[in-house]
């Protein structure tokens, strides 16, 4: 055998790598201070510090330059890091994305938008054949230290091609680390955990939670943000309220519903559990089978499609569960129909305050 | 040696180059012909594709080391190449070590992936090399690649292999574009074999020459007839220097010849001159040309093959004498932290 190679630098590929990540020099989940950011703000601020602190990382992706992303994730970043960091693509999601993963095989860490999840069919096969695959497939000798990052979701009459959640699709094929953002807190730190994994991450946030100006939004897509760099770690449910009754397992803006109608039935004496999962991959059974086993019932909110994704998968996690087994199991999710367009149509297959709250009552016969 | 490595030789080429390139075919048809050998050795009589010591597809590369030879003759192992789901010439001419990829073609632990990728799944972080079994899908990480030299302003480039039936495929067009734009230092090389799978080029491609679609992307195209391993080596050597020197892609297309079936067990029944293939042979007629010139003697000739041929064994000894994975290791290797 052949010694490892090593580079003009004088390390081998996997240590130049290993010193570009160095993610223990971040806190994990800080007190959240006071200063407010909406989400979109938190992705900004967390990529452009890791920008400043890496030259290995950079971003790519469509409008994500003079326009600052469709979705406000990339404002400001040209201004700071010109066009040689923050790069306008072709639209050619296949040859982009590839791109990364070539990049990110050299020991980059590049973050690459897809700018509407919904678009994932035309640059599916370097996803799933070539990103998630490439460190398994070698042995773990190549690292793919990647973020693709994507904005999902409806809600504002985008249609069935524009509005799709599709994280149990990523979820499935395995190779894929994939973190679901509720509020802005959270964006910032799976954003900072993202860039310093070594692993390809699926960064999906619902446009919906980015506090944008020409959106509808809830009032927790704006909350406090701490200033330094920290991270939330990949991998760990947040209890966003505590509850005896009833647990939701929910994610994304489902999650800011779901806190809406836990508040409005405390009123009623009812003690709604809210379980953010943060992340699909890896799924927190334990935080799922703790929670279900404390409340006994457990309600999946999700706003990707109801058959053969996350909400099944949850309640065989329920059943694989000597804890859990026992407990009261329904969903709240997008029945198995493309996103309609109207405004009537669409609201009635969305997770809707509605929805969960007559899942709620029904669960505890309220 | 018979022959002075001084000697004024009939190509541009020096007589040390000229036996290169011949020691580099020789060696990758030598890796062939055993695979060949231990692929079907415990297959029969009833064929099953699964059975054996090298189970699965194996598409092998015979006919196509001089693209293979020409072209890697330029390139040191800090340059990268991406193939295709036939790579075991470009691996072997980019100098992948051939124990770890026999070992990884049977399967082993010692191999290049541990077992885990198989022969269209080689990844080689000592010589930038790594191929897909998806078609035209390995141009699109060879840009990142070449992104990265680029960026470090270092001299090295991407290569990026793949078949003409891949020319039809978006990923290749998308990839062109993008390298021509951002003056990526790549080399796209289009190795045609005149057949996907059981298509012939014709019933699948509008124009005659696939190099002919590099203008639309701005680039220079050239198509290298006659599969002559002096010939794609001077023309790589013109588009190495180009993305060298940071004037961006160049367009191959090597008109090379398939020798065998598409894998191993096809009988090529849709295949006309499958008769005369064999008279085709680029070895034996470039070995012959060198002998002619006064490059070598038969005997050194013999030598060659008789030293690429105990390489060969070596590393098949190797691989069969190494370890299998553990199956209770097959879930590892997913992600890196946590595995």
């Amino acid at each position: 055998m052949t010694a490892t190679a090593v580079n003009p630098s004088g390390q081998t590929p996997a240590e130049e790598q290993r010193a570009a990540a160095a993610p223990s020099s971040f806190p994990v989940e800080p007190d959240p201070g006071t200063r407010r950011l909406n989400t979109a703000k938190a992705i900004q601020e967390a990529i452009g510090s890791q920008m400043e602190q890496n030259p290995e990382v950079f971003v790519m992706g469509e409008d994500v330059g003079a326009y600052g992303g469709i979705f406000s994730s990339t404002t400001g970043l040209l201004d700071r890091f010109g066009a040689q960091r923050v790069i306008d693509t072709p639209i050619s999601e296949t040859a982009f994305i590839g791109m990364g993963i070539g990049a990110a095989v050299e020991g980059m860490r590049p973050v690459v938008e897809l700018m509407f999840v919904d678009f994932f069919g035309v640059c599916m096969d370097q996803i799933y054949n070539h990103m998630a695959k490439i460190h398994y497939e070698s042995g773990g000798n190549v690292r793919v230290p990647m973020v693709l990052m994507t904005a999902t979701g409806g809600g504002y009459s985008d249609g069935a091609q524009h509005s799709q959640s599709l994280w149990g699709t990523f979820a499935h094929l395995p190779g894929m680390k994939v973190v679901v953002p509720s509020n802005p807190y959270d964006a910032k730190g799976l954003m900072t955990a993202a860039i310093a994994s070594d692993d390809p991450v699926v960064y999906m946030f619902h446009k919906g939670v980015m506090g944008l100006p020409w959106m509808a939004k809830n009032k927790r897509s704006i909350g406090a943000v701490p200033e330094e760099d920290y991270l939330v770690p990949i991998g760990k449910a947040r209890v966003a309220r505590a509850g005896t009754d009833v647990t939701i397992v929910t994610l994304s803006l489902s999650v800011h519903h779901s806190l809406d109608v836990a508040e409005q039935l405390a009123g009623e004496g009812i003690s709604v559990e809210v379980l953010d999962l943060r992340s699909v991959v890896p799924l927190d059974r334990e935080a799922i089978v703790a929670s279900a086993a404390k409340t006994g019932r457990v309600i999946v909110v999700d706003e990707d499609y109801q058959s053969f994704g996350l909400s099944g998968e949850i309640a065989a996690t329920l059943l694989e569960s000597p804890d859990a087994r026992g407990a009261a199991f329904s969903r709240v999710c997008v029945p198995d129909v493309p996103i309609p367009y109207a405004r009537e149509l669409e609201y009635a297959v969305l997770p809707t305050h509605a929805r969960i709250e007559a899942a709620v009552r029904a669960a505890v016969g309220a | 040696m018979t022959v002075q490595d001084t000697a004024v030789s009939a190509s541009s080429l020096t007589v040390q180059e000229r036996r290169e390139l011949l020691r580099t075919m020789h060696l990758i048809r030598s890796f062939e012909e055993a695979i060949l050998r231990d692929y079907h050795a415990d297959k029969a009589p009833a064929w099953d594709i699964g059975a054996g010591l090298i189970p699965g597809e194996m598409h092998l590369s015979a006919g196509q080391e001089p693209v293979a030879a020409g072209i890697c003759a330029h390139l040191t192992r800090d340059d990268a190449v991406t193939a295709t789901h036939r790579p075991h010439h470009m691996a072997i001419a980019h100098g992948m070590d051939l124990d770890r990829l026999a070992a990884e073609i049977f399967g082993r632990e010692t191999g290049l992936g541990k077992g885990r990728g198989g022969h269209m799944h080689l990844f080689d972080p000592d010589t930038h090399f790594s191929c897909s079994g998806i078609i035209a899908e390995g141009y699109p990480p060879a840009l990142g690649q070449a992104f990265a030299f680029q960026r470090r302003q270092t001299d090295r480039i991407a290569v990026a292999v793949t078949g003409e039936g891949a020319a039809n495929q978006g990923a290749f067009h998308e990839s062109l574009n993008l390298a021509a734009l951002w003056k990526l230092p790549v080399v796209f090389v289009v190795e045609d074999n005149d057949w996907g799978i059981s298509v012939p080029r014709a019933a699948s491609t509008a124009i005659a020459s696939n190099a002919d679609r590099a203008a639309a992307y701005g680039m220079p195209g050239i198509r290298v007839e006659g599969n002559d391993v002096e010939a794609i080596h001077a023309a790589a050597a013109e588009a190495v220097a180009r993305a060298r020197s940071g004037d961006g892609p160049t367009l191959l297309e090597i008109h090379t010849l398939r020798l065998w079936g598409h894998f191993e067990g096809d009988a090529q029944g849709y295949r006309p001159e499958l008769s005369t293939v064999n008279e085709h042979d680029p070895i034996p007629a470039y070995q012959a040309r060198l002998v002619a010139d006064g490059v070598l003697s038969d005997e050194d000739a013999a030598a060659l093959k008789e030293e690429a041929v105990a390489r060969v064994d070596a590393a098949i000894g190797f691989a069969k004498n190494s370890p299998t994975p553990q199956p209770e290791e097959a879930l590892r290797y997913v992600f890196v932290e946590g595995a």
